[in-house]
């Protein structure tokens, strides 16, 4: 079992090096030189030549690339150009936010797709099933950012939601880990508590849409397929009852592939983030790659995609780990 | 009748073959059959329709800003629907519904366009790979890893941001990023479970070249997916294109009328002044991409082998 | 009362945009305590259904079922789920042809054992692992104990069908209904499993139902056979008069089509010809008619009816006459 982890963190290795050489070019086919780039409108000749020198881009290829290494190990990717805050400091302090909405969006993704799902499948061809499909059909049809201004728009005002922002302003809560719900766990502020769900809810199921179509579609395919399987009439013939039936036989089988969808589906979140965030004005990483975008704030951007592209990897991994632990027939190597 | 009470799923071949039709004769069939995947053609030539024929079905000039003058975003006024301009006009005071029909062209413009490319990319890098196999598969697919381990729209951002003035190609090239790794992958997967197949095992023993095997045995076999894939590739190239111009990556020429763009500025600039303009393009693109979608997912359930019919 | 009165059983399956389709017509038996009873037949014929209808274990929906299954005299088809599953692994068992995918492959042997003790004989986990490592002993299974937390690909294929059978007999219901268990399996495996089989039901006095299209099976393990063509029942005997004397040209040509050892070199195999698929609908005449060797005018107009034939039962207009060997007869 050890040896299976060890063995895919290896595997990851190659492709997170291949990453980050293919990061290291893209930052050289920027417009201008990565200098230019990398200094934006502070960009003075004795700048560009100043970084070009940090940066060796008076050296070979190679050498540039190993201090590019060095320096995206330890953490320095220089500084915002919108913010002049160093790029590392602002991705600690804005990653809890997109941590949380994204947890929360998974939340309500797997909550209602799962049970969806299996509904879907159980009650094949009937009312229920026809309209779980078609909503899940639409949910991947609609554009992210264009829900999120519906919901703004038209849920805000009725549902007395808030439609911006993470934070009410003037409420004056204590920051600690920067992760609001658990803050104000923490300092036993439930009103910051209350807020920080309340803030979440629309941007959470905005981001929500598409994993939770996705996750509703592969359960029902895969319970629809579990359903036809022998071994079920077996169970059937040993007089199991049916939420036993259900339970270790149907879901156990049924929802391993969608254990590795949630993990690619964090894929979709991420993406998502950006577009949320923007929208509902809500200050995490997402917001931050958007409005480095907007800005052409190099540093920035380098950063966040480096991460973006890290954590996927390392979700994805997790994923393909934990197959192993709930798939006996993948665990005998 | 024996197929009503064994457990295996027969193929489709052999039931074709029982009932005296080709592979995609049968798919055929079935797909007029069904009423999702009726629903999808429908919507799917509509558009088609709609997007050469535009210009002839257009009332008024899309680019000509007939209501300027009327248009004060400052003070939040934008003219609505009105005689002669039936859905409006926007901020700079142009005919919406001659924008959108008109808007379908570019719109279809540039998710075929960034299908096409993905499609050709893709299947060159994977059938290298599944044909060659060995050193060849194996770095290839290491660069598919590696473009598959970045999320898509991160890596759409990624290529957009390269360039300095971004305008509709640099969107259609950096979408069409998206689909590579996954034709890629489609593509050899389909030639690797098909080299140890029968008929390619046949074909080489009886001498058959390599290439010919490849091109006349193995990638016909693999275009069904394929086809698949590009059509629900189609709804999703529309949809990230709109995404891309949402975050400013998009064209920033504003005569253009492509309903992402459409939509992104619509939303940003004016919702709270007039938001139908949002809400018509975006229900236009959710319709198409519904379209696509739906036509996409009836294909590959007629053409899939395994079907209990 | 027997233990088991299936009378008219009749299977109609129905899809969407094609004709209904008749698996089994009309089929009635009877199976006594602790007898062996067999269902034989080609595929197609309608004796998985059959077995798949007694338990109740068709799909809910695509099919309609008539007739009656009395089980110690209550109609098992009228029952609600809810008591059929009841009785399902505790009256009635059943073991099915492919061992592999007739298990969970992601939970333990051993849990699929306990599942049904707990279940139907409310034991602890603690107790009933007790009892399954016991049964998987008396079905053969070396190093019980150990098999317990396996998982399905993990056991060989001649394993897996005796934890099957273990499972099956978990409960000791009265009724065992074992549906072609040898046919997925290597032929010297097929008779280890077969003597097993008639082992543990003379041991525990379990009644069987076997169904098969070997009858070679059929031979060594039951002591009455219907055999069925098209769903409905043409030939019933005991064992050995069906095999001394068969009556019915299907059940003639079955045997006869088997090799033999002793047959002499060159002399060549006689099949059935043509095949399932070439028959006529019941109630136009015979349904193995056009593949008959016996055929008269009158089997492609009138339905054979089910009669008293010697000690069982004969559907046929004309049957196989007994070759007499001394004294001539006619053939």
């Amino acid at each position: 079992m050890l040896r299976f982890l060890v063995r895919r963190l290896l595997q990851a290795i190659p492709t997170l090096l291949v990453l980050s050489i293919l990061i290291f070019a893209w930052l050289r086919a920027l417009p201008g030189g990565p200098a230019a780039a990398l200094l934006g409108d502070k960009a003075t000749p004795e700048k560009i030549a100043n970084l070009n020198h940090v940066l060796g881009l008076d050296q070979p290829v190679i050498i540039q690339y190993f201090k590019f290494l060095g320096r995206a190990i330890t953490g320095d990717f220089g500084s915002s150009l919108v913010s002049s805050q160093p790029v590392m400091g602002e991705i600690g302090t804005y990653l809890p936010a997109t941590i949380e909405l994204g947890i929360c969006a998974m939340i309500v993704a797997v909550v209602i797709g799962i049970p969806a799902g299996y509904l879907s499948a159980r009650y094949r061809g009937g009312v229920a099933d026809n309209v779980i499909i078609l909503l899940t059909l639409v949910g991947v049809a609609v554009p992210v950012f264009f829900l999120g201004y519906m919901m703004q728009d038209l849920l805000a005002g009725p549902l007395g939601l808030p439609s911006q922002g993470r934070q009410a302003a003037g409420l004056d809560a204590t920051s600690i880990t920067n992760f609001a719900i658990l803050d104000g766990i923490m300092t036993s502020e439930w009103d910051a508590v209350w807020d920080a769900i309340l803030h979440l809810i629309l941007p959470a199921f905005a981001l929500a849409t598409i994993p939770l179509a996705v996750i509703t579609r592969i359960t029902r395919a895969s319970v629809l397929e579990v359903l036809n399987e022998d071994f079920i009439r077996t169970a059937n013939s040993k007089g199991l009852t049916q939420p036993v039936v259900r339970r270790r036989h149907v879901l156990r089988n049924g929802l391993l592939p969608v254990v590795t969808t949630i993990g690619l589906q964090t894929g979709a979140l991420l993406g998502g983030a950006v577009l949320t965030e923007r929208v509902f004005n809500f200050r995490g990483l997402g917001f931050l790659l958007a409005e480095g975008i907007e800005r052409r704030d190099y540093p920035r951007l380098q950063a966040l995609l480096l991460f973006g592209a890290l954590v996927y990897v390392l979700v994805n991994m997790l994923v393909d780990v934990s197959y192993g632990l709930i798939d006996p027939r993948v665990r005998v190597r | 009748m024996n197929t009503l009470l064994t457990k295996k799923k027969e193929p489709i071949d052999k039931l074709a073959a029982a009932s005296g039709r080709s592979l995609g004769a049968e798919a055929l069939r079935r797909m007029l059959r069904s009423p999702v995947a009726i629903t999808g053609g429908a919507i799917t030539v509509l558009f088609l329709l709609l997007a050469i024929f535009a210009p002839l079905i257009a009332p008024k000039d899309p680019y000509e800003r007939y209501l300027q003058d009327k248009v004060s975003l400052g003070q939040g006024i934008i003219p609505g629907a009105q005689p002669g301009f039936p859905l409006g006009v926007d901020d700079f005071g142009r005919d919406y519904l001659s924008r959108l029909l008109v808007g379908a062209q570019q719109t279809l413009l540039v998710g075929v366009l960034a299908t096409v490319i993905g499609v050709l990319v893709g299947v060159l890098i994977g059938g290298l790979a599944g044909a060659f196999g060995g050193w060849v598969d194996t770095v290839l697919m290491r660069l598919v890893d590696v473009m598959l381990s970045v999320p898509s729209l991160l890596l759409a951002i990624s290529v957009a941001a390269l360039f300095q003035k971004p305008s509709q190609w640099t969107v259609i090239l950096a979408v069409s990023m998206i689909g590579v790794p996954i034709f890629a992958r489609l593509l050899r997967g389909s030639m690797l479970s098909q080299r140890g197949s029968d008929h390619v095992l046949a074909a080489t023993s009886l001498g058959v070249k390599r290439t010919a095997i490849v091109f006349r045995h193995m990638l016909p076999n693999s275009l069904g997916p394929v086809i698949v894939q590009a059509t629900l590739t189609l709804a999703t190239a529309i949809l990230e294109a709109a995404a891309l111009s949402f975050l400013g990556l998009g064209d920033p020429d504003p005569n253009r009328a492509e309903w992402g763009i459409m939509l992104s500025r619509a939303a940003r600039q004016f919702l709270d002044v007039r938001p139908e303009l949002a809400y018509y393009p975006a229900i236009a693109i959710i319709v198409v991409a519904l379209g696509f979608t739906l036509l996409g997912e009836s294909l590959r359930e007629a053409l899939d082998p395994k079907n209990r019919r | 009362m027997a233990l088991l009165e299936v009378r008219d059983l009749t299977v109609n399956f129905v899809r969407r945009g094609e004709r209904s389709f008749t698996a089994v017509d009309g089929v009635s038996f009877d199976v006594e305590p602790g007898q062996t009873v067999g269902l034989v037949g080609e595929s197609g014929c309608g004796k998985s259904v059959t077995s798949l209808a007694i338990m109740r274990l068709l799909a809910r929906r695509g099919n309609t079922v008539s007739g009656s299954v009395r089980f110690e005299g209550t109609d098992l088809l009228k029952l609600s789920d809810k008591d059929m599953r009841d009785r399902r692994g505790r009256d009635l068992g059943m073991v099915f042809q492919d061992p592999l995918s007739s298990l969970n492959p992601v939970i333990p042997i051993g849990l699929q054992i306990t599942e049904v003790l707990e279940r139907h004989r409310g034991m602890s986990r603690k107790a009933a692992s007790i009892e399954a490592t016991d049964l998987l002993d008396k079905v053969g299974i070396p190093d019980p104990s150990r098999r317990l937390s396996e998982y399905p690909h993990q056991l060989s294929g001649g394993m897996r069908q005796r934890a099957l059978i273990a499972i099956a007999l978990a409960c000791r219901p009265r009724l065992l209904i074992a549906d072609e268990p040898t046919t997925a399996l290597d032929v010297t495996i097929q008779a280890q499993i077969l003597a097993l089989l008639r082992e543990l039901v003379q041991d525990t006095g379990t009644a069987l139902i076997m169904i098969t299209h070997d009858l070679g099976v059929v031979a060594g393990l039951c002591d009455e056979v219907n055999v069925l063509y098209g769903g409905k029942i043409v030939e019933r005997a005991q064992r050995h008069q069906l095999f001394a004397e068969p009556r019915h040209p299907y059940t003639h040509g079955l045997l006869a089509s088997i090799p033999r050892l002793d047959a002499g070199r060159g002399e060549k195999l006689i099949p059935i010809r043509g095949s399932v698929a070439d028959n006529i609908p019941w109630d136009h005449g015979c349904a193995f008619a056009p593949r008959c060797p016996n055929a008269l005018p009158v089997c492609r107009e009138t339905q054979p009816q089910l009669v008293p034939d010697r000690a069982g039962l004969l559907r046929c207009h004309n049957p196989v006459r007994p070759a007499v060997a001394a004294g001539g007869g006619a053939r």
